[in-house]
């Protein structure tokens, strides 16, 4: 065993094991540092960019940034909030983010992060991309307007579903969410509701069919608890609001 | 069994040629479609069965390089390079006059499937624009009684062979040599240097020699391979980044096709101090035209004993070279995506740490190192570590390539001591009018002539070659806008800031381009630049807004010129957002117009927008109308 090694996070000193991020251990301190793409049972991806931190002054994401003794890590600085607040109104202009009318809208982590870096308004002008909607599935609907390319779903279905299901395509702003069959249809694939993958989606991407608006507004999982104290939509319990199997 | 189609048979042939390895899978797809034109789904799945992979691994790497088509595809590929140094030499007019002769769109395949005519980022051969490729091999010295004959040998069909060679011609156009490019090398001089004395030896000249990396971002080279040399494990690899994917640059491509053998023996000397036994070239598709020659290159290096097995007779220096064709991607230029496509993947960049001199291809420690870097490392192996250090500057030791282009009389390649003044340069190429030079290319800066007094050197004006000369008849906006647009078409689309952030400035640039910008427009860029700076995964995101950020402080007025005076105008255009209803309606009266409060703005912008090269605006610009009140 090591010894203690500790850096710090906005001037609090957090103690850390060799090989963790400066998100993982700072999570393990029970600090919160906004991100999307990042969900503790995976390898960090590194792609939302939301996890920014300011490390000896350089600005690294936290979630792919080593910890090492020492260091001096800045996260809530108006700098940082500034830099993240860009990069959610770049996520809800690229996509269709209708929240008024999202079944995830109050359960949906997009959104709750959004809050939490305070960002008001999408600024930019909306891309209106072309997307579809996929309900060929039995169980399950794909919303594609609403996907990050976080790759979570990506992820869990070839890591831990050992399906396959999704995956990326295209290249820059054509960069977009494909499921991995002839038919491009969810319908054609093995995926399951019990799959890992359907519990991972940080927005409204992926939806489970014959439920919906279970919660009322007011009492839905954001509602109660802001992101940074409910925590991931993926860790919470479906029976809470969240997304995990109980 | 019933027995394999034509296609199947062709696929298996090339990938058997590759001994069905999934790490040649860019380069089996590239040889596909040189067979078939495009890459249908059967050849995809073809692919991916022959060599044991998700057929959804083959569609990720098709669909991710702007050489691979996963669309019927015209049986001559023409592609227009459009970079802005092309566009100064009117690639555009000539690209409408092509397409004219040829009937058939911009962008689009004949519909007999015949030709199909784009445009492609640069293709590295600005000083002998405008430039095209055609079926990946280089065209270059475009002008109308050419293109004719192209047309005419589209038209009845002539296979490129019997093609004039002239149309195909790349001449080199060294301009000023020195310690590089002047000095005889005696092939082998280095690996008999290594030998003798041995790689600890080698790598204290290279120390003394205070050699960095001349891609651009100036790491000493020394540590690099020594971070390699230190690495755990016994196998390593040697990769020679020849991806020179930023635009107005080609002193690559001028090193690969005069001295080869010096980048090659460059690369055999790092193996033999390493105790790697590969290296590999990832060279850029656009300069597929060598790959031939290269390849007869590092056979000859094998029979006199240079490459291969028992180098110069020491049978324990055994270390080959492979040559890897990109495929239209910039981003392959950043090393960990670079090695992701020399793997057989998309290009990617890597979440870094851990760098590649630990883990790096097939998670190996490897050295990546620019072309320039390499012939470099052979000379000093020769001549000494002082020998290079005499040269240069104090944080910038020994002599740098750039790449003139643009306005001057004698574009080309020019090697300088580091520590050589911008307006030297200038004076050199024949520039006697320059407004402004984009230096270190669309990811660098645009320096105004206050700043001509500078050095190009890593202390001041770091670069790696790219010289971009604007005379005063230019629009500098121009130029912003054919970078803002290059950077939007390569992204990578991995992480948020580039992927939307590239887009977005895109747009907003051909906002004020266009007349409809106003001052918060401006404010715009500068916040936007700052978020894709500070918040992008690699270095291009975060160099994508240079060219933008660094013009609105040097060049003020060329962006103010075009703005309107109300504080604030929307992204969208009113007026054309009613054409739908106009058409509905069967209404084209001015009451169904929304029509401009800002007459005085209009009447100016026509008086300026005219006077700009034409060539220059895209065929999509809408007209000024119609703008919120």
């Amino acid at each position: 065993m090591s010894q203690e090694q500790s850096f710090t996070l906005d001037g609090q000193p957090v103690s850390f094991e060799d090989g963790q991020s400066i998100m993982v251990a700072a999570r393990a301190a029970g600090i919160y540092i906004p991100h999307l793409c990042f969900n503790p049972e995976f390898k960090a991806h590194g792609s939302c960019r939301v996890c920014l931190t300011k490390v000896n002054g350089r600005i690294q994401a936290s979630c792919a940034t080593p910890a090492a003794a020492g260091q001096t890590v800045e996260s809530e600085t108006e700098e940082l909030r500034d830099i993240r607040c860009g990069i959610l109104q770049m996520m809800f202009v690229e996509g269709n983010h209708i929240c008024p009318a999202c079944e995830k809208s109050g359960a949906c982590q997009l959104q709750a992060v959004a809050y939490y870096v305070g960002m008001l308004e999408p600024h930019y002008p909306h891309f209106y991309p072309r997307r579809t909607v996929d309900a060929s599935h039995p169980d399950a609907v794909i919303d594609f307007n609403r996907c990050i390319l976080c790759e979570l779903c990506v992820r869990a279905s070839r890591d831990v579903d050992g399906k396959n299901v999704f995956a990326v395509h295209g290249r820059g702003i054509h960069a977009h969410l494909v499921i991995n069959t002839p038919s491009g249809r969810l319908g054609a694939t093995t995926f399951s509701i019990t799959d890992k993958a359907a519990q991972v989606c940080p927005t409204g991407t992926i939806l489970i069919k014959h439920r919906g608006y279970e919660s009322p507004i007011g009492r839905r999982l954001y509602d109660r608890q802001p992101v940074d104290v409910a925590g991931d939509v993926a860790q919470v319990p479906e029976s809470q609001g969240g997304r995990r199997h109980d | 069994m019933a027995e394999p189609s034509p296609l199947a048979q062709t696929i298996d042939e090339i990938v058997r040629s590759h001994h069905g390895l999934s790490t040649r899978l860019l380069q089996i797809l590239r040889e596909v479609q040189d067979k078939l034109s495009w890459l249908s789904p059967e050849a995809m799945d073809r692919v991916a069965e022959d060599l044991g992979i998700s057929p959804d691994k083959v569609r990720r790497v098709a669909e991710f390089y702007s050489f691979l088509y996963t669309q019927p595809h015209g049986s001559y590929d023409i592609l227009f390079s459009d970079n802005i140094t092309d566009r100064m030499l009117g690639n555009r007019e000539l690209l409408r006059y092509l397409c004219d002769r040829l009937g058939v769109g911009i962008g689009e395949t004949r519909a007999d499937g015949r030709v199909t005519v784009g445009v492609t980022s640069c293709t590295g051969m600005c000083d002998q624009g405008p430039a095209a490729l055609v079926n990946g091999y280089a065209l270059t010295r475009l002008d109308k009684p050419r293109l004719d004959q192209i047309a005419e040998r589209v038209e009845r069909l002539a296979p490129l062979p019997e093609w004039p060679r002239e149309f195909f011609e790349v001449v080199s156009n060294i301009r000023r040599a020195d310690i590089l490019l002047g000095r005889h090398f005696a092939d082998g001089a280095a690996l008999r240097a290594v030998l003798e004395r041995g790689g600890r030896a080698i790598v204290d000249e290279l120390i003394e020699s205070g050699l960095r990396g001349q891609g651009g971002a100036g790491f000493k080279l020394a540590l690099k391979w020594m971070s390699c040399l230190d690495a755990p494990g016994d196998v390593k690899y040697v990769v020679c980044n020849a991806d020179e994917g930023e635009p107005g640059t080609f002193k690559d491509r001028v090193l690969m096709q005069e001295y080869a053998d010096l980048v090659f023996e460059g690369m055999t000397l790092c193996g033999r101090v390493l105790g790697a036994r590969q290296g590999f070239v990832y060279l850029r598709g656009e300069y597929r035209y060598m790959l031939d020659a290269l390849k007869a290159t590092l056979q000859r290096r094998r029979q006199v004993g240079l490459l291969g097995a028992a180098i110069l007779g020491d049978p324990t220096f055994n270390f080959d070279i492979d040559i890897h064709l990109g495929a239209g991607a910039y981003v392959c230029g950043e090393e960990s995506a670079l090695i992701e496509s020399l793997e057989g993947k998309h290009g990617t960049p890597r979440i870094r740490p851990p760098f590649p001199t630990t883990h790096g291809y097939l998670n190996k420690p490897t050295v990546v190192n620019n072309v320039e870097t390499f012939a470099i490392t052979a000379k000093i192996a020769a001549e000494g570590g002082a020998w290079y250090a005499s040269r240069g500057t104090a944080e910038s030791k020994g002599t740098k390539l750039l790449s003139v282009s643009g306005d001057c009389a004698r574009p080309g390649i020019y090697e300088y001591p580091f520590g050589v003044a911008v307006r030297q340069v200038l004076e050199d190429c024949g520039a006697r009018d320059a407004q402004g030079v984009q230096m270190a290319g669309p990811a660098g800066r645009t320096i105004a002539p206050s700043h001509y007094g500078r050095q190009i050197s890593f202390e001041d004006l770091a670069t790696g070659g790219s010289f971009m000369v604007f005379a005063k008849h230019r629009d500098i906006l121009d130029g912003m806008r054919n970078f803002a647009h290059f950077f939007a078409h390569e992204s990578c689309g991995f992480c948020t800031p580039c992927r939307v952030g590239t887009s977005l400035m895109r747009d907003l640039v051909d906002k004020v381009h266009t007349g409809r910008g106003t001052r918060a427009d401006l404010e715009e860029m500068r916040r936007l630049g700052r978020i894709m700076k500070a918040g992008s995964h690699c270095g291009l995101g975060q160099t994508a807004p240079n060219s933008v950020l660094y013009s609105l402080d040097q060049f003020p007025e060329a962006w103010e010129r075009r703005l309107r005076s109300t504080a604030f105008e929307p992204a969208f255009d009113l007026d054309a957002a009613l054409g739908e209803a106009r058409r509905l309606s069967g209404r084209d009266d001015p009451e169904a117009h929304w029509l401009d409060a800002h007459d005085d703005d209009l009447v100016r912008l026509a008086k300026l927008l005219p006077a700009r090269d034409a060539s220059t605006v895209p065929d999509d610009d809408r007209n000024l109308l119609g703008a919120m009140p």
